[in-house]
């Protein structure tokens, strides 16, 4: 047997067979009795407000995350284009925080907008804004997604930076010639060009968001205030370990399991057949 | 509809390059100008001068009259065919002509009837719908040509428009432009450096080298008279046999010692030179008053079909010479060259020409 299926086996789908047995068994928090469910845990989970609570505030999460840090690269990119000196050095810096770990990154946020020691929130609150998110779950949601957005930054500031040099000079000339201003020419032909990058974006973006910032989400707000910032990724671990409801917790991660094939699929479907221009 | 003046254009770029040392050219309005010159020349920095793609770091550019030195491409009014054509490949054939006129905020129906009708001159009508992904090299060219057409502009500039088509297309391609040039009366400006392309498509022609212009003038002119060595070797196909003089009591005599057999002018000139089809050959040894005799060997021999090169050693340099319909001479005969005195071009020590 070749070592990678074993490997495969071993850490891949024994433990996804686990997770699959785990979500139709209930068990009391010492692990004294278990009871096979079938697919209780599944009805009970989808059934419960908090559930649904979490996916509503992932699907925020994600689609925020994702278009800040699209929006922000592209943005940087376009500028990094732009730039006539020190070209090299201003990319140089641009990648950098991709090398930050989350949790780090998570702090590095948390400490700059704490409202008691953050001196970033100390401007905000002299500006006159009432910044709190610990106690204000739209604030907390507003840092959680800086934070994220943040670290991915870089990553699509690098693909757009790719992307936009692969964008031939002589058609941004010809509609220059055109009579197409700057802005126009960006939306007309520069954006249209990138739709294959942009695209491929999304789909990584969607899935870091989704599924990568466990350790954000646990540096920056615990999930908090209230049930405000508590993703699906975040809530897995939240049931299963710290509420040691693990019959819940491995229904949500088949859940979550399923999520992730359907994401691979539409990635490989579409993402893998890349519009080709020439 | 306008005319296009440059006054001592140069170009330096930031790295103390210049590209183009000083150039002033007189373009009238409905002509058709050809900058012709080898790579490096200068010839498309100075095309993207007067497009406004590159800054003019000196001398002026004036389109009808108005110096444009200051205004940027999209308000130029000028079009410009591309060596690669710069199709838009997001957006079909229609689209790719419709987007200049768009931009202008010309009416929507006004655009329809005005790409339909360019696409129908172009025949390009069975292709509006496609991308230019599904179009030939020939297809692309002619909706590159349609999109520079249908907005009408002042000036048409075309920076090697046909380099990329094969030689029969190109050649097709070649009369058609000049024919709708003259239809539409557009003043303009071409960049090539096929040599052929220019001397049958320009009104005037210009050769470049080395940021400088060697000669204006039309190209017939510019073929019986260059203004220099560089012009005499770049125009004409085969290019101007040209010979080395030496000085010697009796007069200049070619570099092996070969007498030239009449009064040269009375400048001083270093080279002769004379073009392949002003010469002949013949196997006789009379004497011949008032010509250029070299006895040469035949190298080799070249039939085209209704002509024949001979590639000849004589008087220590290759000579090309061009005899009609087929050749009898075969490699390895002695024969002589012979080229009458008045068909004779001088130059002198700067490779200037001299009468």
């Amino acid at each position: 047997m070749a070592p990678q299926l074993a490997i495969t086996l071993v850490f891949f789908y024994w433990p996804a067979g686990q997770a699959l047995y785990q979500s139709m068994l209930r068990q009391d928090p010492f692990g004294l009795r278990t009871k096979f469910v079938w697919f209780a845990n599944f009805r009970k989970v989808l059934a419960d407000p908090a559930y649904l609570n979490s996916i509503q505030v992932t699907v925020v999460f994600s689609l925020a995350t994702a278009i800040v840090a699209m929006g922000v690269a592209l943005l940087l990119a376009v500028m990094a284009e732009k730039a006539v000196r020190g070209k090299g050095l201003y990319r140089t810096l641009l990648i950098w925080p991709y090398a930050v770990a989350p949790a780090i990154a998570g702090m590095l946020w948390l400490f700059l907008f704490n409202p008691s020691i953050g001196s970033l929130a100390y401007l905000l609150r002299s500006l006159g804004i009432a910044w709190d998110p610990l106690l204000n779950g739209t604030h907390a949601m507003i840092l959680l997604v800086s934070a994220a957005a943040w670290k991915q930054i870089s990553y699509n500031f690098l693909f757009f930076v790719a992307g936009l040099q692969a964008v031939p000079k002589t058609l941004i000339e010809a509609a220059a010639m055109d009579g197409a201003g700057e802005t126009k020419r960006f939306w007309t032909i520069v954006f249209p060009l990138l739709a294959p990058t942009t695209f491929f974006l999304l789909v990584v973006n969607t899935v870091y968001a989704l599924f990568d910032t466990f350790g954000i989400v646990h540096a920056v707000t615990g999930g908090g205030p209230g049930k405000a910032t508590e993703t699906l990724v975040y809530k897995v671990y939240n049931d299963g370990f710290v509420n040691l409801i693990l019959g819940d917790s491995a229904a949500q991660s088949v859940i979550l399991m399923a999520i992730v094939i359907a994401l691979t699929a539409i990635q490989f479907r579409y993402v893998e057949r890349k519009v080709h221009y020439g | 509809m306008a005319t296009v003046d440059l006054k001592e254009v140069k170009k330096v770029y930031p790295s103390g390059v210049e590209a183009v040392k000083g150039v002033s050219i007189a373009i009238p309005d409905k002509e058709l100008c050809v900058l012709v010159g080898p790579s490096g020349c200068g010839k498309s920095t100075l095309l993207r001068m007067i497009a406004g793609l590159e800054t003019i770091s000196a001398g002026t550019v004036a389109i009808d009259g108005k110096v444009v030195n200051a205004i940027g491409p999209t308000e130029r009014d000028i079009a410009m065919v591309f060596q690669n054509y710069a199709l838009y490949p997001h957006m079909k054939v229609y689209d790719n002509m419709a987007y200049g006129l768009r931009n202008r905020g010309t009416p929507k129906d006004e655009i329809d009837s005005r790409v339909r009708s360019t696409a129908k001159v172009l025949e390009l009508s069975a292709l509006l719908d496609r991308r230019p992904r599904e179009l030939s090299g020939g297809q692309r060219q002619r909706v590159a040509m349609g999109r520079a057409i249908v907005r009408n502009p002042k000036v048409f500039l075309f920076d090697e428009p046909l380099s990329n088509l094969d030689a029969k297309l190109r050649g097709q391609m070649r009369v058609e432009i000049k024919n709708l040039q003259r239809a539409l009366g557009v003043t303009s400006v071409y960049v090539t450096h096929d040599q052929l392309e220019a001397m049958t498509l320009a009104d005037i022609l210009v050769v470049m080298n080395a940021g400088l212009v060697e000669q204006t003038g039309a190209p017939l002119d510019i073929y019986e008279k260059p203004a220099s060595i560089f012009v005499a070797s770049f125009i004409g196909a085969p290019p101007m046999n040209l010979l080395a003089l030496t000085g010697s009591s009796s007069g200049p005599i070619l570099a092996d010692g070969t007498a030239i057999g009449f009064a040269p002018p009375e400048t001083p000139a270093v080279t002769l030179g004379f073009r392949p089809e002003d010469a002949d050959v013949t196997f006789n040894a009379e004497a011949l008053p008032g010509a250029l005799v070299l006895p040469a060997t035949v190298e080799a021999v070249e039939p085209v079909g209704a002509e024949s090169f001979l590639h000849c050693a004589a008087a220590g340099s290759r000579i090309i010479v061009r005899v009609s319909g087929r050749a009898t001479a075969k490699p390895g005969d002695q024969l002589r060259v012979v080229a009458k005195a008045e068909k004779l071009h001088w130059f002198d020590q700067a490779g200037k020409r001299v009468d």
